[in-house]
């Protein structure tokens, strides 16, 4: 066991349905979490607050043990030490901010208390909100505040369960910013839970993905969510086109081989893996790789360039998805809403389909049922 | 103008109020957030007065209190008189028979709050009674409120239960409710009204002051929900 860090394992089973199982290690400094709804991710944070009891297993803090079913230890809530921002942030409605703060506080004397609030509100930025209540503040100033609260008490961890769902990018990046700033001075291990990429690229050096009550990835977010191992990983990572693949030829010495996609004629050019020969493939491909062009282009690097038809084009906000079907198969792709008005593309219209080979990942595939 | 069965009854609101604060307070508790398979017997046995009727409530509680019942021997050994149509008998039949009146309305309130505050007040390291006194306590003040009003107006209302166990007894059970079925039984309709119009106007007072200041109350926790600003 490490002295320093957060370790967890543990097992909580809810009826037959859903068992939470996992292990892992946290150092200091800030771990994403990642994963959908119902994967369990809520549950585990709830087991490291205290707030659930798993069944067995064992959580340890820096070396002091908050949990173990073998050795009948439970360290309650209150005194764990921890501190933890729930997603609806749960600030004390009928209390000002500066008593909000001061709540978690009680033991220390009048003037230390003091203090350390000042300072807090000055790292997170709402020195001139103490005296209101939660209610007069913007969401992005409860989001500060409740965050401040969650530090001030100088816990020796903490979990934040998506702390910034529902904020727009600016405040987001400047509160990031402040918590990076404030983690650089003491050195925490910190959780951090979110469902969206850019935040696990914004924030972390280290990355664990759950879903269905187990770790299925570990690593730098990039390694996780952009080459994904796993097909689960791979839509979580939000690729979009993703193929059966059955590999017709392999090409040692250029690093590439050849697959075949869905049963159909066509083939593409992937990068060259090693996969266990009794396990199904699938190519996984991003509707952002994909770039199309209204005539066959030339003396272009990549290596497949597939003629095919638009079959439908659908706007979502500011993006064109659109459908371009090659020998029978259907790739998702995004285009911005210039390129289709400067290359005139429309529904039924010819294209040519670009996407490079390292562009296209393999996954292993999933056991249906 | 007979003020006694007036000032009696107003005595025996005020004393039982305060005596089911002191319990309920921590019965309501327990109903709002045990998770206990039996509940459910529990707040049926607390929901029973409001559906017994007074009489068949004054009965069994004159039996458990009479002078054959190990209470009323012990009281009678203790004090040296019966319990039954006695002042402090009827405050505990009043007591056993306003019980889910304070009670209810308490369970509800504190059950309403929300439990992710409850839990952040443990995370900053608080006590289950700090987080009483601090949080739940001070976010269900409506629940608290109604349960001492609908208790004392009950309270000064009952008549059932009052002719069982408490007889008539000037001074000491003659309440308003007893008081005027005594006059009407004796056809002096004057008196009746006059005691009648005095309750009458009491209870209208009470309970306008106190709507008017939960007024205050009941709107705050809607304010604390309110959309933020933009």
């Amino acid at each position: 066991m490490t002295r320093t860090g957060l370790s967890v394992a543990i097992r909580k089973s809810f009826d037959a349905d859903f068992t939470l199982e996992i292990g892992f290690a946290v150092p200091d400094g800030i771990t994403i979490l990642f994963g959908a709804s119902g994967s369990g991710k809520t549950t585990l944070l709830n087991c490291i607050a205290g707030l659930a009891i798993p069944d067995n297993g064992r959580i340890a803090l820096g070396g002091r043990v908050l949990f173990d079913a073998v050795a009948r230890i439970n360290v309650p809530v209150a005194r764990r030490g921890i501190g933890y921002l729930f997603q609806d942030l749960a600030l004390f409605p009928h209390m000002s901010i500066r008593r909000n703060l001061a709540y978690g506080l009680s033991a220390m004397t009048r003037a230390a208390r003091a203090e350390r609030i000042e300072a807090i509100a000055e790292s997170f930025k709402i020195s001139k909100l103490m005296e209101r209540k939660p209610f007069e503040l913007s969401v992005g100033e409860r989001q500060r505040a409740a965050l401040a609260r969650s530090l001030v008490t100088s816990p020796a961890a903490l979990l934040l369960d998506e702390p910034l769902a529902a904020l727009d990018q600016v405040v987001k990046s400047a509160i990031i910013a402040d918590l990076r700033e404030w983690n650089e001075a003491h050195r925490i291990p910190i959780i951090y839970v979110t469902h969206a990429a850019q935040e696990a690229y914004a924030l972390g050096a280290r990355m664990i993905v759950i879903e269905g009550g187990r770790m299925i990835a570990q690593g730098t977010p990039q390694e996780v969510l952009q080459a994904p191992r796993q097909e689960r990983m791979a839509q979580l990572a939000g690729f979009d086109n993703v193929f059966d693949a059955e590999v017709t030829a392999v090409a040692e010495a250029s690093g590439t081989m050849t697959c075949r996609l869905n049963k159909t004629p066509l083939e593409i050019e992937v990068p060259l893996t090693h996969t266990p020969a009794d396990r199904k493939l699938r190519v996984a491909i991003r509707a952002g790789d994909i770039i199309l062009a209204v005539a066959r282009p030339l003396g272009l690097s990549a290596r497949n360039v597939m003629e095919g038809k638009i079959r439908s084009i659908l706007q979502e906000g500011v993006k064109l998805i659109a459908i371009v079907e090659v020998e029978g198969v259907g790739f998702e792709v995004h285009l911005t809403p210039n390129a289709r008005e400067e290359l005139g593309l429309k529904v039924g219209g010819i294209v040519w389909a670009v996407v490079k080979t390292y562009s296209c990942h393999l996954v292993e595939a999933e056991e249906i049922g | 103008m007979d003020w006694q069965p007036i000032i009696l009854t107003i005595r025996i609101a005020l004393t039982v109020c305060a005596i089911l604060l002191v319990i309920g307070i921590p019965v309501a508790y327990w109903l709002a957030f045990t998770y206990r398979r039996w509940r459910f017997m529990a707040e049926a046995l607390t929901a029973m007065p409001i559906v017994l009727p007074p009489t068949v409530l004054g009965f069994y509680i004159l039996i458990a209190i009479g002078p054959h019942s190990p209470i009323g021997r012990l009281y009678q050994g203790w004090f040296g008189r019966g319990l039954p149509f006695s002042f402090e008998g009827l405050v505990l039949a009043s007591v056993i028979y306003s019980f889910p009146f304070m009670v209810q309305p308490m369970a509800v309130a504190f059950a309403t709050v929300d439990r992710n505050l409850i839990s952040a007040s443990w995370i900053l390291g608080a006590s289950r009674l700090k987080t009483f006194f601090r949080i739940v306590l001070p976010l269900s003040i409506g629940g608290v409120v109604t349960g001492i009003v609908l208790s004392f107006a009950h309270t000064l209302g009952e008549f059932g239960v009052v002719l069982m166990v408490g007889g008539n007894i000037p001074g000491a059970t003659q309440t308003i409710a007893i008081a005027i079925y005594d006059d009407v039984q004796a056809l002096d309709y004057k008196s009746a009204n006059e005691t009648a119009l005095v309750l009458l106007a009491f209870s209208f007072i009470t309970l306008s002051v106190t709507y008017a200041l939960n007024r205050k109350i009941w709107a705050a926790p809607s304010l604390y929900r309110t959309l933020p600003r933009a």
